[in-house]
């Protein structure tokens, strides 16, 4: 099963290194992670996305839990929540006809184009990972330069919140 | 109080309490060197390799229940103390170790004598800083010392660099009375409703088992659990690392589990309903096959560390505190429950005692060589069984633990987890500082003793008068036990040749060396030993080479499927 684990954590070097090293030395799967300061520069929030059984899931849980920097932790797949992912993609867009297909589908996916050159696009895009997916396999795959992919941002719904006074 | 970096590392050491420092001097840590030159509250100990310092530290630390401290330089300094780290890791051990860094400037430039000694040990350490500010040195030493003594207790690593000590920079010093980190506070209350659940399956058991291991010790919890087990007259078996954590004399105990244990323990552990482990963690070594463990029990687990619960085994009523706290609340509530039906205990302890009576650890007491069992136990005689006993890793270790009945925690000293050759002599160091009155005896083996032999020059130098019993076979014993079970009895790489002469080997160093070969000289030996009360005395016993450690489950099966000694196989 995938599971978004969304941390806290002490602002502090090496806090990602633990937890990377973490998941490396356990064998744990890690999908994406994505990592940035809070408006508490004292903290970062990172967000990860993990799969395995239950049981797996549960000791990730508790071993991040137990890394010193940690300062609060929920697995936010348990309750309602929404996801996003940014991704930026350079496309080939030589002809009229390309560019023109291009601008319909990044509509239809309300998209943006940031970015024009006499050959190229880069498009911005957010949405679930599902959502970047379909938008890459509606493109003409010859046509992709490059894709980059923030991973997953997560939050939990409605008064939930993973803050230090809640 | 106006001090330099240096000073403030040592002046917060010693208001920190610290008794001993175990260490070694290199480029990084001069300033911090000179600054222990100028003061005599806390002691510093000279090791002969950094891997001693860890393990005299660790020794130490086992032995006091207070945390271990080493000073190492940076570079190889670190790198020789992470093996000893590692151990304190797994076994979890209070220990601070600082190591020196090259200066700020020079870090990630592969300066001379620089490795990223925070990478490094990340993996094998509760936490770990990297101080970069004399500001920060009183408040990153008392967290460390508070993270390392809390908790799950483990080993944290202080990494300072040279500049952050220089003895021309000085700013106020207050050494902290506290820590408050919003990041880490450990549970030491057990949930009441877990605590009551617990307690109702305890007093419906017909069958139950007690299965303790290191955590109690940790605790300092051993008389809270020998109340628990006593008001309920339930059979207890220790984990390797639980030894002393319940009387290994009394009549309840049914001896160590696991892939050495007693055949009383492992079958009780099969057959039992109810299993109650307390400040254990269901390692490899004591379940074997874990479908095939205790398959008739519910069991619950009283354990500090939240991701020790149903890690490898899945557990039926976790309570997460402090051993000392919990059963503490549960020794109170006890007398509420009253045992349903004494007559299934009674049935119980029958069937333990015939499996007690076929008499596992038994072994030919006519033999002509000397057998390594009556070693330790004419050891256990002649100590009164009140020594300290620290351990290499082997067979030795595992006689130790079989035959050496340790009647209060503390005193039995192994790398249990890690399994680490060597530890044995410098965690004896530890140990033998911390109680210098006390008899200290390091059980180990020729091949082991050889890992850190150097440390001998240690002993001779703060007159420590350790005792070692060397179980020489001439053979790596349990890597030779494997090959001739598992391998046809080839025997790869694991006959010692080239031995030194112990006996010479121990005069040079300035000790007092003895040689015995013969079953008829083992206890008059040992008693000589241990009245030389000032002298290190290293006793050479050549034992019988084929001796193998039974009763032996093998890797990855079950309790019930024990070998005993080729011409004494159980059913």
């Amino acid at each position: 099963m995938r599971h978004i684990i969304s941390m806290l954590m002490e602002n502090e070097a090496g806090a990602l290194s633990r937890v990377a090293g973490l998941f490396s030395a356990r064998g744990y799967n890690i999908e994406s992670l994505t990592v940035a300061p809070t408006e508490d520069e004292s903290l970062s929030r990172m967000t990860i996305v993990t799969t395995g059984s239950n049981q797996i899931v549960e000791q990730i849980t508790k071993q991040l839990n137990k890394l010193v920097d940690v300062v609060k932790l929920a697995d936010i797949t348990e309750g309602k929540h929404i996801e996003r992912e940014l991704m930026l993609i350079k496309l080939n867009v030589v002809s009229p006809e390309v560019r023109d297909e291009v601008k319909r589908l990044i509509d239809i996916f309300r998209g943006r184009i940031i970015d024009v050159s006499e050959t190229t696009y880069i498009l911005e895009l957010t949405g679930t990972g599902e959502k970047l997916n379909a938008f890459i396999d509606a493109v003409d795959n010859k046509i992709i330069l490059e894709t980059v992919r923030s991973g997953v941002s997560g939050i939990a719904r409605g008064d939930k919140s993973l803050g230090l006074t809640v | 109080m106006e001090l330099n970096g240096a000073d403030i590392v040592v002046q917060s050491l010693k208001d920190e309490g610290v008794e001993y420092v175990f260490g070694y001097p290199g480029g990084a840590v001069l300033h911090i060197y000179d600054a222990l030159f100028k003061q005599d509250a806390v002691r510093h100990i000279l090791v002969r390799h950094e891997q001693g310092a860890t393990h005299a530290a660790d020794g130490y630390a086992r032995a006091t229940g207070k945390a271990g401290v080493c000073l190492v330089t940076s570079g190889p300094g670190a790198t020789n103390a992470v093996t000893g780290i590692a151990t304190a890791h797994l076994d979890s051990i209070p220990m601070v170790v600082i190591t020196g860094q090259v200066q700020t400037a020079y870090i990630g430039s592969d300066a001379f004598q620089e490795v990223d000694s925070v990478g490094i040990t990340r993996p094998c350490v509760k936490h770990n800083f990297l101080v970069k500010d004399v500001n920060d040195i009183a408040s990153t030493l008392k967290k460390a010392f508070y993270i390392a003594t809390t908790g799950r207790p483990g080993p944290v690593v202080v990494d300072i660099p040279k500049d952050v000590t220089d003895p021309n920079i000085k700013v106020h010093y207050e050494y902290p009375s506290s820590v408050d980190m919003r990041s880490y506070s450990p549970t030491t209350k057990g949930n009441n409703r877990q605590i009551k659940k617990a307690l109702e399956l305890i007093s419906s058991a017909r069958r139950p088992m007690i299965y303790s291991g290191g955590g109690v010790i940790l605790s300092g919890a051993h008389k809270e659990l020998t109340e628990f087990t006593q008001k309920l007259g339930y059979p207890i078996t220790n984990t390797l690392m639980g030894l002393g954590g319940y009387p290994g004399t009394d009549e309840l105990f049914v001896g160590m589990l696991g892939m050495h244990g007693t055949y009383e323990a492992n079958m009780a552990m099969h057959d039992c309903d109810v299993l109650i482990a307390i400040g254990a963690r269901f390692d490899d070594r004591v379940t074997g096959d874990v479908k095939h463990f205790c398959p008739e029990a519910k069991i619950i687990h009283i354990d500090i560390d939240p991701s020790s619960i149903s890690k490898n085994v899945r557990v039926d009523i976790p309570i997460v505190g402090d051993i000392k706290h919990v059963l503490t609340e549960m020794n109170n509530e006890l007398g509420s429950y009253s045992n349903a039906d004494n007559n299934d205990l009674a049935n119980w302890w029958n069937q333990i005692n015939l499996w007690r009576s076929k008499d596992c650890l038994g072994y030919d007491r006519k033999s002509e060589l000397i057998k390594p069992q009556y070693v330790i136990e004419t050891l256990y005689n002649v100590t009164n069984g009140e020594a300290f006993v620290t351990s290499d890793v082997g067979q030795h270790q595992m006689w130790a633990a079989q035959f050496y009945k340790f009647k209060s925690p503390y005193h039995w000293i192994n790398s249990g987890g890690l399994g680490t050759m060597g530890f044995g002599l410098p965690a004896a160091i530890g140990a033998q500082l911390a109680h210098p009155k006390a008899e200290v005896a390091c059980v180990t083996g020729e091949a082991s003793i050889q890992m850190c032999i150097q440390e001998l020059g240690t002993a001779m130098q703060y007159m420590l008068p350790l005792k070692v019993v060397t179980l020489n076979n001439r053979y790596m014993g349990m890597v030779r036990q494997w090959q001739e079970f598992f391998y046809e009895s080839r025997y790869s790489h694991s006959y010692m040749e080239a031995l030194p002469d112990f006996v010479k080997l121990a005069e040079s160093y300035g000790h007092v060396g003895m040689r015995i070969e013969k079953p008829a000289d083992v206890e008059g030996a040992l008693k000589e030993a241990f009245a030389m009360k000032e002298r290190l005395v290293f006793m050479d016993f050549i034992t019988d080479k084929t001796e193998n450690v039974y009763p032996m489950i093998a890797a990855g099966k079950a309790h019930n499927e024990m070998h005993m000694s080729s011409d004494r196989e159980l059913a």
